[in-house]
């Protein structure tokens, strides 16, 4: 063997290794410190604020020294399940229409269709919920505005759509072919095979799917701020104005010094967010593990 | 025959769902290009209320976020898929990556805000926006990243070390280069979330545009595009037409989305074509 | 004189072992075929000799491998300059997607080779001793995607050739060609082999006997037996190895 000759050649290779190194870690690094500062300016609500006003009571008047924060946690909630509701089966249809149904041209047409959607800006949403479906929602809620849980759901249900259908339809097209070849030649119909085999076959990344559009939703804050209300009360009616965690923390961050228990209250809410969004990852990672079992 | 009407029935539903969520997509163009455009004139840009302060703003503020995202970002790709030993470290980074892209938009806006408007107390500016927003781009360029390089042979990799190149000289002048087209597509996808994004940049960036015209002081406050529509809507200014003001914003929003698309994809398709070769078969 | 020396050289995937305490010895310039059944060992062996096996998560090699009296698993070895003299012809023909001349050119560029002149200098010798510069000479500057699968895996060769090996190992390089360029293959083996060690591993005892000069016989991770061609295919030693070249398994 010749001598290894140590050239800049084996340095840059070194070199470039510790770089792409040192990129990953800061990328672990952030998350961290996202966590730790928000998670710290957050729980020092706590040093004023009793845990348990804030999670049970729907008092929130900072100025009266009452900080419950179970409006916006409702709020959220509420939105979020509409649009899953509405998003979700709607999101599931479009994901079988295109990997089961759909023509080569029509996908053609609709794949690139639903990713303009996720592009769509969010505050573009936001104008479009102000201008017509408030409107809409005024009706068939017979309120007086229309802003409110309906609005921001209906809102919502569009903006997850992309992320359900992209996602059930990868799930739905990487099942073995053998799968749909045995059912048909049973003498089971489309639909049936859909149905009984294809769905329940590609659960896990259905569920991933809806998991993460659920991610989506509840974090969502500009369109769900323009739409929804921003009053504090407790939502009685889906037709009634009220708040999320992050129309809230939109409206009221602001107006609050830095340091102050409100400010600190709207850190809290912004950690709550945060939490929730670690449980639904640990939940997609679950899914998506148990599906590689099977 | 029961099950041959649910068969059709079931087919005949799917298809009005697919043709509900495109007619729900054209409404939303039609929508929101028939109702701005036609405020689209030299008098919405330059005017007293125009908007070309934030349109600059815009893009400029997309600029530092990707001259700060994209080395990590491709950094981090490019170890996940190289490098990246099958142990608990890199199964960290991976969770890291992960959790990141979930992190609704708002927590990183406030996050901006803690470190960069308090912390370092520069308050709203165009330097802490685009540091705060590099950070939404990176978990996607980490995954776009190791995406594209994962779907380059394995064999260009083995021919390139069989050859005794070393593995940055592999990447560099093999890998990479095959990889290009789908990067390219990432980093738009990237660059097209990053535009349209407000919540971070309303607390980190600020509603306010410089005085001077196409100001490219990161310390200056730069509200953009985006962040103007959310402004001009939630909290119209009494005697502007607002109203106009927010059409016509988000029709050049999606315009910009569109427009976007379409450019970036075009080079990306032509690199693809000649790397392929024309003969091929 | 020998060129390679293996002496008891075990590999591991994780627990399971694939290679059991091989000794062999390969002169210089002369072709050595490795035959047997998949799964055997035989691609898994030529590996270890660049080292491409290091490549492989969880591979554990214990043994020594000597290259010109040079132990090529220790710890000061250079394992890019190995490669460079101890070059590898893959299954599958695989070009990168670049020109035909870009793809010949991309081992002298990376060993620091910036000449022009040079360059095309090399790449046309190269294309030569590969047998494919009269075909090719017109479409230098085409994609190599463009060519014939025998093509491209004479442009594998050329490439490699172009780096200035000492060592070539091929991988089964024609079992995914057809006759005519498995053809032409052979009888670019028959002509390199007057300046280039050659180790092929093929699943075609035909292709052992027409292109090597020693043939060795690998079995379940084991050498059975190694012997001049002629006489490993007329007059094995092992009943093993006689079981396997008429035919009875594998």
């Amino acid at each position: 063997m010749p001598q290894p000759t140590k050239s800049w050649v084996y340095y840059n290779d070194r070199l470039a290794r510790y770089l792409f190194i040192s990129s990953a870690v800061l990328v672990s690094l952030i998350i961290i410190c996202i966590i730790w500062f928000v998670g710290m300016q957050g729980l020092s609500t706590f040093r004023e604020v009793s845990f348990l006003e804030f999670f049970t009571s729907s008092k929130w008047s900072p100025d009266s020294g009452q900080y419950g924060a179970l409006t916006f946690i409702a709020g959220s909630i509420g939105t979020t399940l509409i649009a899953i509701l509405l998003g979700g089966p709607l999101g599931l249809a479009g994901a079988v229409f295109l990997a089961e149904i759909a023509p080569p041209w029509v996908r053609a047409i609709m794949r690139p269709a639903t990713d303009l959607f996720a592009g769509i800006p969010s505050v573009v949403y936001g104008y479009v919920g102000i201008t017509v479906i408030v409107g809409f929602t005024r009706k068939i809620t017979n309120s007086s505005t229309g802003y409110g849980m309906l609005a921001a759901g209906i809102v919502l249900a569009i903006m997850i759509l992309p992320t359900v259908i992209s996602l059930s339809e990868d799930a739905l097209r990487s099942l073995p072919g053998s799968y749909k070849e045995a059912s048909l030649a049973l003498g089971a119909t489309r639909w049936q095979t859909i149905w009984r085999v294809l769905v329940p076959a590609a659960s896990p990344g259905i569920l991933t799917a809806i998991i993460l559009a659920m991610a989506r939703a509840i974090g969502e804050t500009m369109a769900v701020q323009m739409v929804i209300g921003n009053s504090p009360r407790f939502p009685d009616s889906l037709g009634s104005p009220t708040s999320t965690l992050t129309s809230n923390i939109v409206m009221e961050m602001g107006n609050t010094p830095y340091g102050s228990t409100w400010n600190n209250g709207l850190f809290m809410m912004a950690f709550i967010l945060l939490v929730i969004a670690l449980i639904m990852i640990i939940l997609v990672r679950t899914a998506s593990r148990k599906g590689a079992v099977r | 025959m029961k099950a041959h009407q649910a068969n059709r029935f079931a087919s005949i539903l799917l298809w009005i769902g697919a043709v509900a969520i495109l007619a729900l997509l054209v409404a939303f163009l039609a929508l929101i290009l028939g109702r701005g455009l036609p405020y689209l004139t030299a008098e919405f840009f330059s005017g007293s209320d125009g908007v070309r302060g934030q349109l600059f703003n815009s893009f400029y503020i997309l600029f530092l976020s990707l001259i700060f995202s994209l080395p990590i970002g491709l950094g981090a790709g490019i170890y996940m898929a190289e490098y990246a030993p099958q142990n608990r470290f890199t199964d960290l980074i991976r969770l890291s990556t992960e959790s990141l892209a979930s992190v609704p938009s708002i927590v990183f806006g406030l996050f901006g805000m803690i470190v960069f408007v308090n912390m370092f107390g520069l308050g709203f500016t165009i330097l802490g926006g685009s540091a705060t927003l590099a950070l939404l781009n990176l978990p996607i360029l980490v995954r776009v990243t190791e995406e594209s390089l994962r779907a380059v042979p394995r064999s260009y990799r083995e021919a390139s070390l069989a050859l005794g190149a070393t593995m940055w000289q592999t990447l560099r002048k093999v890998i990479l280069p095959t990889a290009l087209p789908g990067l390219i597509t990432g980093i738009t996808l990237v660059a097209g979330r990053a535009l349209g994004e407000t919540a971070i940049l309303i607390f980190t960036a600020g509603m306010n545009v410089s005085r001077i015209l196409f100001d490219v002081n990161p310390l200056a406050a730069g509200e953009t595009l985006a962040v103007h529509l959310f402004a001009v809507k939630s909290n119209p200014l009494p005697g502007t037409n607002s109203d106009q003001i927010a059409d016509g914003t988000a029709a050049l929003l999606i315009l910009m989305v569109i427009v976007f698309n379409l450019c970036l994809s075009i080079p990306s398709r032509w690199l693809q074509y000649r790397l392929q070769g024309k003969n091929r078969g | 004189m020998d060129k390679i020396v293996v002496k008891e050289l075990d590999l591991f995937y994780g627990e399971q072992q694939a290679l059991n305490s091989i000794n062999i010895a390969m002169k210089e310039r002369s072709v050595t075929a490795l035959i047997g059944p998949s799964g055997c060992g035989k691609s898994t062996f030529l590996r270890t000799l660049n080292r491409m096996q290091d490549l492989t998560p969880g591979v554990k090699i214990i043994g020594q491998v000597k290259i010109d009296g040079q132990d090529i698993y220790a710890a000061d070895t250079d394992v890019v300059l190995l490669r460079k003299k101890v070059g590898m012809v893959f299954q599958h023909p695989n070009p990168f997607p670049k020109s035909v001349f870009e793809n010949v050119a991309y081992g002298p560029r990376i060993h620091g080779e910036t000449d022009k002149k040079k360059l095309s200098e090399i790449v046309e010798t190269s294309l030569k001793d590969a047998a494919l510069w009269n075909e090719v000479k017109d479409r230098l500057h085409e994609s190599a995607l463009g060519l014939s699968g025998g093509q491209q895996q004479r442009l594998c060769i050329a490439r490699l050739l172009a780096v200035g090996p000492e060592i070539l190992l091929m991988d089964e390089p024609t079992s995914a060609l057809d006759p005519i360029s498995t053809m032409k293959i052979e009888e670019l083996i028959a002509e390199l082999k007057d300046k280039y060690t050659i180790i092929i591993v093929t699943h075609n005892m035909h292709q052992a006997s027409r292109v090597s000069d020693r043939t060795a016989f690998f079995l379940s991770g084991d050498l059975i037996e190694e012997d001049i061609t002629s006489v490993l295919f007329t007059r094995p030693a092992k009943k093993k190895t006689e079981d396997y070249i008429s035919g009875r398994f594998g």
